[in-house]
């Protein structure tokens, strides 16, 4: 099966590195979008959200992608993002916090601000695998 | 007194014993840091080159760059200084030398009739330029030790206004760029406008493989991928540097504790034997007093017999008899002779 390369890279780490067979994440006005192998090139800006790379082995990879770019070159996937995080290390408690607070602020007034973490937090809990 | 002397000499070196544990703590920690601060510049690496590589392919494509963060302005007036250095003293060279490359460049400005501005990054630059009453900007602290990439976009986010707002027309950066452990040196780079130099002389590599350029799909348009993409850009930039000045921090510190360690030992050995001399001394008189207190005592009874001794006539006059005697054979007879 045809596979490409993948690489999600934060300022402080690489956070994924590897072979896959498809990544699905969101960009901004654009939706969501799906790159395979052989995929034309292709830069774009990302929303928070809930990124899922589609390893060759069949398993799943979740990262929450906050922000940040996408550029497919040379069947090469790079996510360059200046906050990521691995589904894995997501702190779901932290993260149920933060949806309720900024939830609990949406409710009195409509703040950027908050609706930017309520947007965060959904691609931190989708990402750990918990559905909102 | 000669006690007493002994006795400051040793609280000197117990002193300098604890002042050499300290110096030698600290160039122990500084030499572990170095090792982490070093992951953590090649950790930025990968990020910084393929953001590097993003802009250069938009400015390839798009031919969008009517900002002026990448086009620059005519016009330089104001340049602004992000000046890194360190939180802490105890570093050696580390922070004079940055502030001496800052403040030429400052000077040379207000020379040219241009304006400044300082925007300051560590505790000791910030007390410097305050103490030369320079005019300072915002002044950023506390990290520069183990810097996170929030505070580099704390800075980013700040030089980018500062840009946008008109109030400078150039920003340029100043810090210490980490080459090996044993080598770092003081380097200015422009940051602001990003033109094709800057880009070009930033700490991603140079492209090879463009061309590509004009096949992309964009997603929002160009412009807006830029405009996005910029500041996370310029932000990049800004972490990079305070990556490579955490690293040389702790690369000066661990030097300069070393020789602090080295001079404390050198200085020890040398009190230590001012200090074991004053006691021989004092040693060796104190023997000489109680020598002289115990013939001082004891003095009274034998000078007197001495006295007897030597003011005895005959028995002085048979010594020199029988020296005499033992000598030569003629002159006792002769010597006799005229005593007699």
């Amino acid at each position: 099966m045809a596979s490409m390369t993948v690489e999600v890279v934060s300022p402080e780490d690489v956070l994924y590195s590897g072979e896959a067979t498809m990544v699905i994440t969101r960009t901004i006005g654009g939706g969501e979008i799906a790159f395979q192998p052989g995929h034309s090139a292709f830069l774009g800006a990302l929303q928070e959200c809930h990124t899922r790379v589609y390893l060759a082995d069949g398993s799943i990879e979740d990262i929450a992608v906050h922000g940040g770019f996408v550029e497919v070159s040379n069947n090469k996937v790079s996510i360059l993002s200046d906050a990521a995080e691995l589904g894995s290390l997501v702190d779901v408690d932290r993260a149920r916090d933060a949806k309720s607070r900024a939830e609990e602020r949406l409710r009195h007034e409509h703040d950027a601000e908050a609706v930017s973490a309520l947007s965060r937090a959904h691609a931190r809990l989708n990402a750990a695998g918990i559905s909102v | 007194m000669a006690g007493g002397q002994e006795r400051i000499l040793k609280g000197r070196i117990r002193s300098m014993q604890a002042t050499k544990k300290i110096t030698r703590a600290m160039e122990l920690i500084a030499g572990s840091r170095i090792v982490k601060a070093q992951q953590r510049v090649q950790a930025a690496v990968p990020y910084s080159e393929q953001i590097t590589e993003v802009v250069k392919d938009l400015a390839a494509a798009g031919g969008v760059s009517d900002s002026p963060l990448l086009t620059g302005r005519k016009e330089i007036k104001n340049t602004c200084y992000v000046i890194i250095a360190a939180d802490r003293g105890l570093c050696g060279g580390y922070n004079a030398g940055v502030q001496r490359a800052a403040e030429g460049e400052i000077k040379s400005d207000v020379v040219d009739g241009k304006g400044y501005e300082i925007i300051s990054v560590g505790r000791k630059v910030e007390s410097y330029f305050k103490f030369r009453e320079y005019r300072l900007g915002q002044t950023f602290a506390g990290f520069s030790d183990k810097p996170s990439y929030d505070d580099a976009k704390a800075i980013g986010q700040h030089v980018v206004e500062l840009f946008a707002s008109g109030h400078v027309d150039k920003v340029e950066l100043v810090y210490t760029r980490f080459i090996s452990a044993g080598s770092q040196e003081v380097v200015l780079r422009p940051l602001v406008p990003l033109s094709q130099d800057t880009v070009m002389g930033g700490d991603g590599k140079a492209g090879s493989d463009d061309g590509t350029g004009s096949d992309y799909e964009f997603e929002p348009d160009p412009t807006t991928i830029l405009e996005t993409l910029l500041p996370r850009y310029i932000e990049a930039r800004v972490y990079a540097a305070l990556l490579n000045a955490a690293a040389s921090e702790h690369a000066f510190r661990q030097r300069a504790m070393k020789s602090a360690t080295d001079n404390a030992e050198e200085l020890i050995k040398n009190l230590s034997i001012t200090m074991n001399r004053a006691r021989q001394a004092s040693i060796t008189t104190e023997i000489m007093e109680i020598v002289g207190g115990a013939e001082a005592l004891g003095s009274g009874d034998r000078k007197s017999v001495r006295y007897i001794d030597f003011s005895a006539d005959d028995g002085f006059g048979a010594r020199s008899g029988t020296d005499t005697n033992n000598s030569e054979g003629i002159r006792p007879t002769t010597s006799n002779s005229r005593n007699g």
